[in-house]
């Protein structure tokens, strides 16, 4: 099952977890991470606010996409980083297309379980737009601040 | 009007290119039509019940010559020679073959056009007044906050794939001539008591299957702030929307369920939310509002000699004057409407000659801009009054000049079973057969405001339950029916009409119109409308007029 994890410098594919994966209801159940590397899979009907002390203590959050028409997990993704300042992966799993997969790194996820997906598609997809209007998770600049750079430069 | 700038040319020729790539996908095979469809979706591109149709989006629907012009070549070069204007102020193309939709794409892009979120579950082409920057009366100018939202909900990475598909309408007057209250979220500009400019916030209106008027959730919302406000609705019905039933689906049934809950949901979501870094900053809003300057009026005199002398020595063209022309905010000018419902024809329709007739009167006599209207018409927004005699010969010669807007003739109607595969009755041909009856025009004119919408199925796309008179198609054991609901509006005075009762067969409805406006004009008092008429009279003896007789029959 390929991974593909996005950084700034560039899309690199693996296929290893970033460590032992627990999920919400077996947290909830008690199971309780001790020592080494720690994921956590939440389901996308969480309000993943609600979960703010216990998502520090993982290197990773798994985020669902039961179907790719099913968008929860945008505004769950959106919500992890923006406003709860969660820094480890957020990765995505399900109905992983490489259509949707712009919108997923704007939102926050930096890693992408595409199972037997199109490696250079997804590639190909992630930079198919040079600019985006609005500001989400990815920190990239929105159109309207360029446009505000471009005149004080001018 | 609005002018790209390198910014939004490059993300409209990328959409291009990426749907270039899936179309060459599909066609070899790559991809099967059911991973195709979100795609060819996302860009507007239907598989109806005999081809493939394309909804171009018409931002606001603001149009210059130079994309009437195009729109015209695409109707010629890729389809049969004409389009549609729909009631969301876009257009759809009914016989494009796919192989072709990029390079139609591409064309569009040449003009500063897209279909990018014509279709899909995410947020839809934001529709407006089509009187803006003309009618006396607004607060603002609507179209600079519509294409704030046109660029805010672009390709918005966590808003494009709700519940259900989203529309958003704007307004900045006291008429609304865009339906607000029907949309999923309706935004009226006002001034509060302190004189500050800002939004009232209506959620969940909508027609469909189960229609609701827009509840006011904010009374009002500093106008700065509308996209963080946004983008916190947009999460909370991204959240919280049903996402196991379709018909449960859109956000009207999340805010009618606890509009208080739905309130406070979003209210705390924008609490909490980084508006600084949400919100487009004020020289932004500024730099798109320069491009909604008044043209250069002339300074003009507020009567018009030549306009008064014409009208006196042509009826028809009087009657146009009359029907068809609203009053402008600059003196001298005047709004003229373009009626795209001539009798006998499909509502709505326009050939590829006629839009380029349309460009070229736009260029010549209203500053190069026409606009659509919600309401499946044209309009020409700024042109001289010493000019409309002119510019209703140029639009009589292209068979444009109906002079039927608002009145009994000028029908909304869906494409129906006709067109489209989700229809179980045939719209267009009733509207014909009404509009028809009604066709003289001294009988049309004395019956006044009358609107007539028609929808070929209970998804609503005619928009019957704000008609005036709504008719709605059934199918009955395979034979059409249309049920007649009176009494809706969807204009500052929104209501849903109410069912009155049994269907009629296609030969009877129009039968059944015809009682309904007799029974109107021998009981109207002064220069009551239908809709005042009903308002004052109740259902009762006007659905006696409809069934009174049948049920001494039976």
């Amino acid at each position: 099952m390929a991974t593909l994890r996005i950084s700034n410098k560039g899309v690199a594919v693996n296929e290893r977890p970033l460590g032992e994966e627990i999920s919400l209801s077996d947290w909830r159940a008690g199971v309780k991470p001790e020592a080494g590397r720690f994921e956590l899979s939440i389901p996308n009907t969480e309000d993943v606010e609600a979960l703010s002390e216990i998502i520090r203590r993982f290197d990773a959050i798994i985020l669902e996409f039961p179907d790719f028409r099913d968008g929860r997990a945008y505004s769950q993704a959106r919500v992890l980083r923006e406003r709860l300042g969660y820094r480890g992966e957020i990765r995505a799993r399900g109905n992983v297309l490489c259509d949707q997969a712009a919108f997923m790194v704007r939102a926050g996820f930096d890693a992408l379980e595409i199972g037997g997906g199109d490696v250079d598609g997804f590639r190909r997809a992630i930079s198919a737009y040079s600019f985006h209007y609005q500001s989400a998770a990815d920190g990239v600049t929105p159109v309207h601040s360029l446009r505000a750079a471009k005149r004080v430069a001018a | 009007m609005y002018r790209y700038d390198e910014f939004d040319e490059t993300i409209v020729r990328e959409r291009v290119a990426e749907f270039r790539g899936q179309v060459e996908r599909r066609l070899s095979g790559d991809l099967s039509e059911d991973e195709f469809k979100p795609l060819r979706l996302m860009n507007g591109l239907y598989l109806q019940l005999h081809a493939y149709m394309l909804r171009v989006a018409i931002p606001y629907g603001t149009l210059s010559s130079r994309q009437l012009r195009r729109l015209g070549h695409i109707a010629r070069k890729y389809d049969k020679g004409y389009g549609h204007f729909t009631t969301r102020q876009n257009i759809q193309f009914n016989w494009p073959a796919l192989i072709d939709v990029p390079d139609i794409l591409s064309d569009l892009a040449d003009v500063e056009m897209h279909a990018i979120q014509t279709s899909g579950n995410c947020i839809r082409n934001v529709t407006s007044d089509p009187y803006a920057g003309a009618a006396a009366g607004e607060v603002d100018d609507p179209r600079v906050w519509s294409e704030v939202i046109r660029q805010w909900s672009s390709l918005h990475p966590e808003f494009s794939f709700l519940p259900r598909k989203f529309k958003i309408a704007v307004t900045a007057s006291d008429r609304d001539r865009a339906a607000v209250k029907v949309h999923d979220i309706g935004l009226r500009i006002h001034r509060n008591d302190a004189g500050d400019r800002g939004f009232e916030v209506l959620v969940g209106g909508g027609l469909g299957r189960t229609p609701y008027i827009g509840r006011t959730i904010r009374a009002f919302l500093p106008e700065i702030h509308l996209i963080s406000y946004l983008e916190a609705i947009m999460r909370v019905y991204n959240r919280l929307g049903r996402r196991d039933n379709k018909y449960k689906a859109r956000i009207k049934i999340l805010v009618a369920d606890d509009v208080e809950a739905f309130r406070r949901a979003v209210e705390e979501e924008w609490e909490k939310s980084d508006r600084p870094r949400l919100d487009f900053p004020l020289e932004e809003i500024m730099r798109v509002r320069r491009h909604f300057a008044p043209p250069r009026f002339e300074k003009l005199t507020e009567e018009s000699a030549s306009l008064d002398r014409a009208r006196r020595d042509n009826a028809d063209f009087d009657r146009w004057v009359a029907t068809n022309v609203a009053s402008h905010r600059q003196p001298g000018y005047a709004i003229a409407n373009i009626s795209l419902k001539p009798i006998g024809k499909p509502p709505g329709d326009i050939t590829a000659d006629q839009l380029e007739a349309v460009a070229n009167i736009a260029e010549r006599y209203s500053f190069d801009e026409a606009r659509a209207t919600h309401e499946q018409n044209l309009c020409l927004p700024h042109v001289r009054k010493d000019d409309l005699h002119e510019v209703w010969r140029a639009l009589e010669r292209a068979g444009l000049a109906a002079a039927n807007i608002g009145l009994v003739s000028d029908i909304i109607a869906c494409p129906g079973l006709d067109y489209c595969d989700l229809a179980n009755t045939r719209s267009i041909p009733i509207a014909e057969r009404i509009a028809e009856r009604f066709a003289d025009p001294e009988r049309a004119a004395d019956i006044g405001e009358l609107k007539i919408k028609i929808s070929g199925c209970i998804n609503a796309c005619g928009h019957h339950h704000v008609g005036h008179i709504g008719i709605l198609g059934v199918d009955k054991k395979g034979d059409e029916f249309y049920q007649i609901l009176l009494g809706g509006s969807g204009a500052e005075d929104a209501a849903l009409g109410e069912i009155t009762g049994r269907g009629f067969s296609s030969t009877e409805v129009v039968d059944a119109v015809e009682r309904l406006v007799g029974f109107y004009k021998s009981n109207r008092q002064g220069g009551e409308r239908f809709l005042d008429a009903y308002r004052r009279l109740g259902p009762d003896p006007f659905k006696e007029v409809l069934y009174g007789d049948v049920a001494h029959q039976q």
